[in-house]
């Protein structure tokens, strides 16, 4: 079943007169469950594309249709300073006034005690490693129970060894949990060791270059540390690659 | 264990350190002030001597007098204080909520920023009348132009990104504001009261100068019309160390903040 799907969509941003063309003529489908990583030079509008997905900006033209909820994690963990990790993990449950709700709690009890938060529940962000940081943004945007996810840069904060296992870490939960995941990235290696399909835009105004299925060969279960390592690998990284030299 | 005792040790140290060198300053200041003033190298007539004023303040405290002017200039301070920090913070929060209002606004505080407020105080006190109302109004003026420009100015700072954030969660303007920008701000609006202490002293004391009956500016005033240099200094003696004891509670309140919020 397609939970989101883009359909003829462009996005023409008007400022003190001038007019910019960000997106031009996008199309896509995502299927239920699949982590597709949109990959793209730098500034051809790819955190645009998950502006128009979370409703934080109209589109000028075209229609996006969306089967489920939205929840947005963003490239820095924008964690609140003056809250403790449970109470910025319930933020969300708090801004949809569903923080009472014993099922939603319960459930937020659960995902934090998985995922290996609970030693730091009564901790403060600035007691946090920047890994530890990115995994509480995720369980508190996991937290309003949403089926697709977005992925804006998540990583990109992150020193590559961090990177790495942080990137093993939230793939994991994304996988365990079901969800479907959006992921925006400049790192090619990064989108084809987490995504199913990887979407390659143009410079802006960006258009749909390709679009890869990506199937890798692993020992064991995947990991993007593990993905990193499949034969056919290099061949996906070198193929993304020409085509975003070629723009 | 031992290097960590030794560096805690070592801090409290330079702590006390400090705190002596500080002191050794001010006994200094005041002992080289008493010399010269007891072997008549300057004219205690003019300008005291710390035990002339330490003499005043023994006579105030005896006869009453000067707790009942310490608890008129406190209460005034405080109702400044209190008065213009909180309408400060409304109206800069309303400012917040309405780019238009905020730009409509903008011009007139800056001009009303860069007036010295003090030249306005006759003004004030004719229309908010003599006593501890026109006094109130005199501080008020003085630091309620400078706590909205900082207040706002501290929240439109807030990251665009955090705000973003919580506009993914469907946030209305009134949880983004209740639930991030007010909250991040404790610490500023904190060191804001800080600030106002300082202002609120200089609005009640001109204020005083200008009409009152009471109070440590009274004092002040009155000790330099009929030449009492004692009683001045008395005054100033005191203004220092209230300002000083409102400054550290306010201080305290900013470090049991901090340690709870950060």
């Amino acid at each position: 079943m397609d939970v989101l799907e883009f359909d003829n969509v462009s996005m023409l941003y008007c400022k003190d007169g001038n007019k910019l063309l960000v997106l031009d003529d996008i199309n896509f489908k995502i299927e239920e469950g699949e982590l597709v990583a949109i990959v793209g030079p730098s500034g051809c509008g790819k955190t645009t594309i998950l502006n128009l997905i979370s409703k934080l900006i109209e589109p000028s033209e075209g229609d996006i249709t969306i089967n489920g909820n939205i929840g947005y994690m963003f490239q820095h963990d924008h964690l609140l300073n003056f809250r403790n990790v449970y109470h910025n993990i319930l933020l969300g449950l708090e801004i949809k006034k569903s923080h009472k709700d014993q099922k939603l709690l319960s459930e937020v009890d659960r995902l934090i005690d998985k995922y290996g938060l609970k030693q730091f529940i009564n901790s403060f962000p600035k007691e946090l490693s920047g890994g530890m940081r990115q995994r509480v943004a995720l369980i508190r945007t996991l937290a309003v129970n949403p089926n697709i996810l977005l992925l804006d840069e998540p990583f990109a904060a992150l020193d590559y060894q961090t990177k790495i296992t942080v990137s093993n870490d939230i793939y994991r939960i994304i996988k365990e949990e079901k969800k479907t995941a959006i992921l925006v990235t400049h790192d090619i290696s990064e989108a084809i060791s987490m995504a199913d399909r990887i979407i390659v835009l143009s410079n802006r105004p960006a258009s749909i270059k390709a679009i890869h299925k990506i199937e890798l060969t692993c020992d064991g279960i995947k990991t993007p540390y593990e993905a990193r390592k499949a034969k056919e690998f290099r061949n996906y990284y070198d193929l993304i690659w020409r085509e975003l030299q070629n723009e | 264990m031992n290097d960590c005792l030794k560096v805690v040790k070592s801090n409290k140290q330079k702590k006390y350190c400090l705190l002596l060198t500080q002191i050794i300053i001010v006994i200094l200041i005041f002992g080289l002030w008493e010399l010269l003033t007891y072997y008549h190298l300057i004219d205690s007539f003019l300008i005291s001597s710390p035990s002339r004023i330490i003499k005043k303040l023994i006579l105030y405290i005896e006869n009453g007098e000067i707790i009942k002017h310490i608890a008129i200039s406190v209460l005034e301070v405080l109702l400044g204080m209190a008065i213009g920090t909180l309408a400060g913070i409304f109206i800069a929060s309303l400012l917040w909520f309405s780019k238009r209002l905020a730009k409509i606004c903008d011009p007139f505080l800056m001009v009303l920023n860069a007036l010295p407020k003090t030249a306005l105080a006759p003004i004030m006190i004719i229309w908010a009348g003599t006593g501890v109302k026109g006094i109130v109004v005199v501080a008020l003026s003085i630091l309620l132009i400078i706590t909205i420009i900082s207040t706002y100015n501290y929240m439109i700072n807030i990251e665009e990104e955090k705000i973003k954030m919580m506009k993914s969660f469907n946030a209305s303007r009134l949880q983004i504001y209740f639930k991030l920008v007010l909250p991040s701000n404790y610490i500023n609006i904190i060191n804001i009261v800080k600030i106002n202490i300082g202002m609120a002293w200089i609005g009640v004391i001109v204020g005083e100068f200008l009409v009152s009956r009471a109070g440590i500016g009274y004092l002040i005033m009155y000790g330099g019309q009929v030449f009492d240099m004692d009683l001045v200094m008395m005054g100033v003696f005191v203004l220092a160390i209230l300002a000083f004891v409102m400054w550290k509670i306010v201080d305290s309140l900013e470090k049991l903040i901090k340690k709870k919020l950060t």
